[in-house]
């Protein structure tokens, strides 16, 4: 990440073009594997090995893709999408939120200390039925579910991220006479960027979890009610196309999380790691 | 002609409270250090100097005694006094001009006639190429002198010192304290320093204060004179003067340390 040297020995560029081919490599074999994966699913299920009425196949996905006219496909993945960026958005804006109170107040943070790990290890899905009568059967229990989710696990990794900041560099700052407000903006926040990116990370995923099981519960719309449309009426091929753009979603969501953290040490603030 | 009294300790006293019960880091301190003077404290290690540079810089409140700086008390942090730590502690995300203007930000003094005046210091002190460098960049020495830098752009009157060479290996650790010495003369700094090293308090300073171990009390004082036109701590290592005075400090230190 440090600049770039400028005049630079026969030996460095061999070593860096060695390594920007080994990305080249590794990046081009993840593709292939994907390929022969989908490949591997779909020959299995032509030989017979497979059912393709169980599993269904990736021919049969693309059908179902290009069938969306009667399936309301763009529907139900606009509404997964939706409700999952709202669920996380918020999970991450509230999560970083309380954490930032319970740092404030080292009060707080040892009163709250055995919820925080009680409800942590709680199943949240286990209030999936109090979410719905309370919040109404549709979208917003739904966000309310995967926001119950991804919320308790923002504001722990949060938290300890914030209270293990090197207590040097705070006093540091101190001496300048930072105010404990400064030493948030300047010492603990920027410290943390890293535990942040990491916490929106894990966040996607647990969005995800909390939208498809609310989707479940609800089953009103979105993939999560298609999948479960689709088992109940034996459409193994609706089930699979739904599980394909889940994956493909987490991905985009992941990357998009990869690119903002890229921009953010490059042009905030140097990244330690 | 005496000199003007910068900043006076009158009984001080620090009693740590913790769980597993009480520590009494210092037990009535008095000294007092002349404006433009150079004091050093050596004392054993875990004695209470840190606790007491860190009560005189006004991030700790005493529970006894005061400390008062051109005849005001100190009642928290001051412009006046500026505290540099053991380490640099420079910040890792900020390059090393924003390391060097950390202070004023913080205070909200990052006016143009300051920030032209850290840019100055930069110049002066050979850092200002690396102005865009990230500390990881830098050697140890170099890393060392900013952190100086980002100290003297506060313009304090007194500077405190907390074994500021100790992370340095013993070479740079020579020419970084030659280095820092002519800086802190040139910008007419009064200053007082802590040290577990008697060789580097010995080249360095005015006088030397020896504190006995914990709680820590004055147990003597010695101005330190060398004959030399102009002073400089490595000229000082290679006067006949500074053994003497080596075993006259190291014998009071000691005592206290078997
Ligand atoms: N915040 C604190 N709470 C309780 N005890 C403390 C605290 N800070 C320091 N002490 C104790 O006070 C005593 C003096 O500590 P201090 O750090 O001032 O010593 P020091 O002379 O600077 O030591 P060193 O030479 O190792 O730097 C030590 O015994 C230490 O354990
Ligand atoms: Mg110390």
């Amino acid at each position: 990440m440090w600049n770039e040297e400028k005049e630079r020995s026969a030996s460095r560029r061999v070593y860096l073009k060695q390594q920007k081919r080994r990305r080249y490599l590794v990046f081009c074999l993840q593709w292939l594997l994907l390929f022969l994966l989908l490949a591997l699913w779909e020959l299995l299920g032509r030989w017979g090995v497979l059912d393709s009425f169980v599993v269904s196949s990736p021919s049969r996905v693309w059908r179902t893709l290009l069938n969306v006219a009667s399936n309301h496909l763009p529907t139900h993945i606009g509404v997964t999408v939706y409700e999952t960026l709202v669920g996380f958005s918020l999970g991450v804006l509230i999560g970083l939120t309380l954490a930032i109170g319970l740092w404030w107040s080292p009060f707080l943070s040892r009163l709250f200390e055995p919820y925080l790990v009680v409800l942590n290890s709680l199943p949240k899905i286990a209030l999936g039925p109090v979410i719905i009568i309370i919040a109404g059967a549709g979208t917003r229990a739904i966000i309310v579910m995967a926001l119950a989710i991804s919320l308790i696990v923002t504001v722990m990794e949060m938290l300890s991220g914030f209270l293990h900041t090197d207590e040097d560099l705070i006093k540091m700052a101190r001496t300048f006479g930072a105010s404990r407000r400064q030493i948030f903006r300047h010492i603990v926040f920027p410290a943390n960027l890293h535990t942040l990116f990491n916490s929106l990370k894990i966040n996607i995923g647990l969005s995800l979890v909390g939208v498809i099981a609310g989707e479940f519960l609800v089953s009103k719309a979105g993939l999560g009610y298609l999948i479960v449309y689709g088992g109940q009426v034996f459409q193994m091929d609706l089930v699979m196309t739904g599980v394909l753009i889940l994956a493909l979603v987490a991905a985009l969501m992941y990357q998009a999380v990869r690119l903002a953290q890229w921009l953010c040490t490059r042009f905030i603030s140097h990244d330690r790691g | 002609m005496p000199l003007q009294e910068a900043l006076r300790v009158e009984h001080l006293t620090q009693t740590y409270q913790a769980k597993n019960g009480e520590t009494a880091a210092i037990d009535d301190l008095s000294f007092s250090v002349r404006e433009g003077e150079f004091v050093s404290i050596v004392g054993p290690s875990g004695c209470g100097k840190s606790t007491l540079l860190s009560i005189i810089s006004g991030l700790l409140t005493p529970t006894g005694g005061s400390v008062w700086v051109y005849g005001e008390p100190v009642t928290g942090i001051t412009p006046k006094i500026a505290y540099m730590l053991q380490r640099d502690y420079l910040l890792p995300w900020r390059t090393i001009w924003k390391n060097v203007i950390f202070g004023l930000q913080v205070q909200g003094k990052d006016t143009a006639e300051r920030l032209s005046y850290a840019e100055e210091l930069l110049k002066t002190y050979g850092l200002y190429e690396f102005r865009d460098s990230y500390p990881a960049q830098l050697s140890g020495g170099m890393r060392q002198r900013a952190a100086l830098i980002r100290t003297l752009a506060m313009q304090p009157d007194i500077l405190l010192l907390d074994e500021a060479f100790s992370a340095l290996d013993y070479q740079t650790r020579l020419a970084v304290s030659d280095d820092v010495y002519r800086i802190l003369r040139r910008e007419h700094k009064t200053i007082l320093m802590v040290t577990h090293d008697i060789p580097e308090s010995i080249s360095m300073s005015d006088r030397i204060l020896v504190l006995s171990g914990r709680p820590a009390r004055l147990r003597a004082e010695h101005d330190i004179c060398f004959d030399l036109p102009e002073r400089t701590p490595l000229l000082c290592r290679n006067q006949p003067e500074f053994s003497s005075y080596f075993n006259l400090v190291w014998k009071e230190l000691d005592v206290y340390v078997e």
